[in-house]
């Protein structure tokens, strides 16, 4: 009658040590449309997908503006990166006030998972049903951090999460070695060509894509709808010439391994990853 | 130093206001502090006197400390109240340190800090009774600002507290230049330091230099200036200044 008897609340094990509630909230993520980000050393670019809920309705944004030199990029539950987004935004302004400089990204990516963290461990909390890429731009350089419901974060080059987000990973994994040195625009290139990979089909358009940068002397912005458009015709066009005849196939053979992995991957749990 | 504000009577407006504690005025305190850029960083001079009123009570305050490991802070005003902005401090690096993530504070965030504690309580009629320097080095980047007791706050080349804006400053506005070396800059602050021996009464001739650098700080041991009071000047100090002080 009862699937799993140690789902109900947030803060109850089961016998083999996990909690099911959090997998639940990591799993809200995967649900979400993808985001991708990645990283050179003094440039970071986040990229999401937008998708409407209906035909009438126009999308959700999922990449916000933190503060000059951090921006976010969520997939999962849209409001409830809405509110970390804000939280971040506050933290930002409280930090600039008191010490007139810019907060850390590492300490601020550290706050953000300790208030994940403190849902985990309350049962009348639920964990954020949302997956953060913050990038941001510091006295130590260019960061990607993952923050995710469970309160675990990562630092990395480059990821994507959400859904089919698995095809961008291989893109980005086959790729990643070059971004350190990438150009500004080399990396917008290739944020555009990891969305691709998790459009399936779909033709990309800016219409259904965000773009937004952070670097040396670039305050991060989202670039707008027709830069983004200008850069897929610009990068497309080498495409056709070069593209058909290695990357159908190539991408086509990654999707089959990604839903397979899929399938397998269920048996571990997601804090894993 | 804390006073009590006066009694109000037991149905006053003012509620829990009426037992405040307020610093009306300081009880002990120090003279000026003078601080300039030099080529490799921050020179900063302060002499060792805490004055009771106008009585010099004690004679080795300490009035210039280490703040994390960019920052050198000096401090003229309320002692006591020093050592409470010290505490805060403390507890402000001690938590900096804690993220162990190679991100520290440097003087410009110390300073910005520091003109927030000032202001805030300002803003609620109880000042902190002193005037601060804030001298540092962080990234090869020199810092040098201050603060005032309510919270007015700049950063300048050369910066002085009290006596010495009127009596160093001119001196510093006339002299200094970006290139002066570590000897040049320590005549020139004994020079000002001698000048405010002569015509600050609460002055005294123990005096510390304190130096920062990227390499770090060193806080000298208080050593005296050679003075000469033979100058006709000096025999009869109030002629030609009938009724002033």
């Amino acid at each position: 009658m009862f699937r799993n008897q140690y789902d109900t609340d947030v803060t109850t094990w089961s016998p083999a040590g996990r909690l099911f509630q959090v997998e639940y909230a990591m799993e809200a993520v995967k649900q979400g449309s993808a985001a991708i980000g990645l990283r050179s050393k003094t440039h970071v670019v986040l990229g999401c997908v937008n998708k409407a809920n209906s035909e009438l309705s126009s999308h959700q944004k999922k990449i916000f503006k933190v503060d000059d030199h951090i921006g976010v990029a969520i997939a999962g539950l849209t409001a409830d990166g809405r509110v970390l987004s804000r939280y971040m935004r506050n933290e930002c302004i409280n930090y600039n006030f008191t010490y007139e400089s810019p907060l850390p990204v590492g300490r601020l990516v550290v706050q953000l998972a300790d208030k994940a963290q403190v849902c985990t461990q309350r049962s009348w909390k639920r964990p954020y049903g949302v997956g953060l890429l913050v990038a941001g731009l510091d006295e130590s350089g260019a960061h990607l951090y993952y923050n995710c419901p469970s309160g675990n974060y990562f630092e990395y080059q480059a990821f994507a999460i959400g859904s089919r987000s698995q095809a961008a990973k291989t893109y980005l994994e086959r790729r990643f070695e070059n971004f350190a040195d990438s150009s500004r625009d080399d990396l917008v290139k290739d944020a555009l060509m990891a969305i691709r990979e998790t459009l399936q089909g779909e033709t990309l358009k800016s219409s259904i894509c965000t773009v937004a940068v952070v670097g040396v002397g670039e305050p991060f912005h989202i670039l707008d709808q027709e830069t983004v458009q200008q850069m897929i015709n610009a990068f497309e066009i080498v495409g056709e010439q070069e593209g058909p005849a290695a990357e159908p196939d190539a991408a086509a053979g990654q999707e089959a391994a990604a839903e397979q992995g899929g399938s397998t991957d269920e048996g571990v749990a997601p804090m894993d990853i | 130093m804390q006073f009590t504000a006066s009694k109000q009577p037991e149905n006053c407006l003012l509620g829990p206001e009426s037992d405040s504690q307020r610093t009306l005025y300081p009880y002990v305190t120090g003279t000026s502090v003078v601080a300039l850029k030099y080529k490799d960083g921050i020179l900063m001079a302060a002499d060792m006197g805490g004055s009771y009123g106008s009585t010099l009570r004690y004679k080795s305050v300490e009035r210039m400390k280490p703040i994390g490991k960019h920052s050198l802070l000096g401090a003229s005003g309320e002692i006591s109240d020093f050592q409470e902005i010290l505490k805060y401090l403390d507890e402000l690096i001690l938590y900096d340190n804690m993220w162990d993530d190679g991100n520290s504070l440097g003087p410009k965030e110390v300073h910005n800090y520091l003109t927030r504690v000032m202001y805030n309580r300002r803003n609620k009629f109880n000042p902190l009774w002193n005037s601060l320097v804030l001298g540092g080095v962080k990234k090869g980047e020199k810092y040098l600002g201050t603060v005032s007791m309510i919270g007015v706050n700049f950063e300048d080349n050369h910066v002085a507290t009290g006596f010495g804006n009127h009596l160093a400053r001119p001196i510093l506005r006339q002299e200094w230049h970006e290139n002066l070396s570590f000897e040049d800059g320590v005549k020139l602050l004994e020079k000002c330091m001698r000048v405010l021996l002569y015509r600050d009464r609460s002055a005294i001739n123990k005096l510390q230099i304190a130096k920062i650098t990227e390499e770090g700080m060193t806080i000298s041991q208080p050593y005296s200036l050679k003075t000469y009071w033979e100058f006709s000047a000096f025999e009869n100090p109030t002629q030609g200044a009938v009724g002033s002080w």
